[in-house]
């Protein structure tokens, strides 16, 4: 209970500015989503390694083109070539920057800092996953500038026609299989929440295990008929191959990606929004 | 304004923040002492968001952390100067810092100017920073925000005298402008010279709390003498408490809460012969925290 007293002030009650500078200042406004986007961007790229990320992108697109137009036989220099081979470098160095985008909150333990200034750790990660999906789309839009230039050289190098053989849907597809790949890294370095664990983990998901997969699949033929509802490097490849049509495919790659992809991310977003940051 | 109530935090079997309840009052410089290992930093990351408290609440301006809408613009926090991106430039450390809070850039380089970075070594990368240079440059970060509250995990780590005392004078400057500041450290002395208010926590449980003047005041009479029995008698018939400085030690003496001279007087007409008599001041939170850091460090052993 407050009771009000009539208190008789001093005439000459000096004004304290020096006291009261901090007091009942109100609330800043929230941070908005896209000021999270621009500096979650900004700290994928200003830092050594993430610069030479970025310029790797470009730099192993062109030395990847410059390979074609030097050694590939003359009638195999064609658009699909320099895609094919634009594609395998961004296949690794796009899923790296997003394992690092994250992992390096905690392998730098930079996450002391982020994590205080933006409480919402929810409101990060999807910053964080939203430029995973950006770098991955501008990557492959780099590599295919890339590509088309390096086609247009190599056909004038060799004085043949210039061949355009990937048509639009099939660029579209072989874009949606990086951004899965990206996206696959991305949840790796949220589970693991550790540099090196999750870049070995993508190197082993990708190489070993579909080594592991397409043996066991040539063995034994149960597996092989279930591999397309089980095996994500399966379904998420066959998208290299061209945009499909049958429902039964994006069905699996549904699947797929709900298993290896959807699920885990949840349950790693989960424990990494309830996790100590030392 | 920080207000930490019956905050625990409980590692398996083991408690690490025992029901920590203490204020940060604005206008005044709080020291949060303890030895290591005694619950401080785990205490500063439940009230910085970074570690989920067992149970208990901690506060800032009387709202939990998750509900500051842009929390450094309200509290600056600098727990680890060593958690850094050490590929990172220092002034692109601070320029990260003041996107995120959304402030004009000319703020980046006020406060590289007011924690004397050179433009040379804002230009250099984290990892080349000796530990000084990065608590200048975490304390930087925390205060880009011109933020009411300030929370510092041992700032003084690091930072060589002349660093330490601009420190001072800079969290001085703060709670005179009517901000609130919450330091840890585990040298008393540390505490001592800069806090208002001390608290002292130990094995997770608070164990002191008070205003310096509280705790290092003590108005009781130091006195030592040859018969200590025969004078603690003397005190205890005239009226006055007395207790052993350490039962063990005779030779330590007695505190008692007579006053010097009526404890003179006693002992005079007993005609005991005294060896020392003097005021008891900050004996008894240097005793207290000798015995606690002793303590920790026997059950570390």
């Amino acid at each position: 209970m407050t009771t009000l007293t009539t208190t008789s002030v001093p005439a000459s009650s000096p004004s304290t500015p020096s006291t009261s500078s901090y007091a009942d200042r109100p609330a800043p406004p929230p941070i908005p989503f896209a000021r999270l986007l621009k500096v979650e961007m900004r700290k994928m790229f200003d830092t050594r390694s993430g610069l030479w990320l970025m310029a790797s992108v470009a730099i192993l697109s062109v030395l990847a083109s410059a390979a074609v137009v030097l050694w590939a036989p003359e009638e195999e220099v064609t658009y699909g070539s320099f895609a094919g081979a634009v594609g395998i470098p961004m296949a690794i160095i796009l899923p790296v920057i997003a394992i690092l985008s994250v992992t390096s909150e905690w392998s730098q333990r930079t996450g002391l800092t982020t994590f205080t200034l933006v409480p919402h750790r929810g409101r990060v990660l999807a910053a964080k996953t939203v430029n995973a999906v950006v770098v991955a789309v501008v990557g492959m839009a780099v590599a295919a500038v890339v590509g088309a230039l390096g086609n247009l050289v190599g056909s004038a190098l060799n004085g043949t026609d210039v061949v355009w053989d990937i048509s639009v849907s099939d660029f579209a597809a072989i874009v949606l299989a990086n951004v899965l790949g990206v996206l696959i890294g991305f949840m790796l370095g949220v589970v693991l929440r550790s540099s090196p664990a999750a870049l070995v983990g993508y190197l082993v998901y990708v190489y070993v295990l579909t080594g592991l997969t397409f043996t066991l699949a040539a063995a034994q033929e149960w597996f092989a008929d279930l591999q397309p509802w089980v095996d994500f490097n399966y379904t998420q490849g066959a998208l290299f191959e061209g945009w499909s049509n049958t429902g039964e495919y994006w069905a699996q790659l549904g699947v797929t990606s709900l298993l290896w992809l959807v699920l885990p991310l949840a349950v790693g977003s989960w424990r990494m929004l309830r996790s100590e940051v030392k | 304004m920080i207000e930490l109530l019956e905050l625990t935090k409980r590692y398996g079997e083991h408690l690490a923040v025992d029901h920590v309840s203490f204020t940060a009052l604005p206008g005044r410089v709080t020291g949060f002492l303890g030895p290591n290992g005694a619950g401080k930093s785990t205490s500063l990351r439940i009230l910085a968001g970074l570690t989920p408290a067992t149970t208990g609440t901690a506060t800032v301006l009387g709202r939990r952390y998750a509900d500051l809408p842009d929390p450094g613009r309200e509290i600056g926090v600098l727990l680890d100067a060593s958690a850094q991106h050490a590929g990172r430039t220092g002034r692109e450390v601070l320029r990260v810092a003041q996107e995120t809070m959304g402030l004009p850039r000319a703020r980046v380089e006020e406060m590289l100017h007011l924690v004397s970075l050179t433009d040379d070594e804002a230009k250099r990368r984290v990892r080349d920073y000796s530990l000084g240079m990065r608590q200048r440059l975490g304390l930087a970060t925390a205060l880009l925000g011109d933020p009411a509250v300030l929370v510092l995990d041992e700032p003084a780590n690091g930072l060589d005298p002349a660093g330490i005392r601009w420190m001072r004078d800079l969290l001085r400057g703060h709670a005179e402008r009517g901000g609130t500041v919450l330091l840890s450290s585990h040298l008393l002395h540390e505490i001592e010279v800069i806090a208002d208010d001390i608290v002292v926590i130990g094995q997770g449980r608070v164990v002191a709390q008070g205003t310096k003047e509280e705790l290092l005041h003590d108005d009781r009479t130091l006195v030592r003498a040859a018969e200590v029995g025969a004078l603690a008698a003397a005190l205890q018939q005239a009226g006055w408490t007395v207790e052993r400085v350490d039962p063990g030690d005779p030779a330590a003496g007695l505190r008692t809460d007579a006053s010097l001279a009526v404890t003179g007087q006693v002992a005079l007409e007993a005609r005991l012969p005294l060896l020392e008599l003097r005021a008891a001041d900050g004996a008894g939170l240097e005793e207290m925290f000798l015995q606690l850091t002793a303590d920790t460090q026997r059950e570390a052993a």
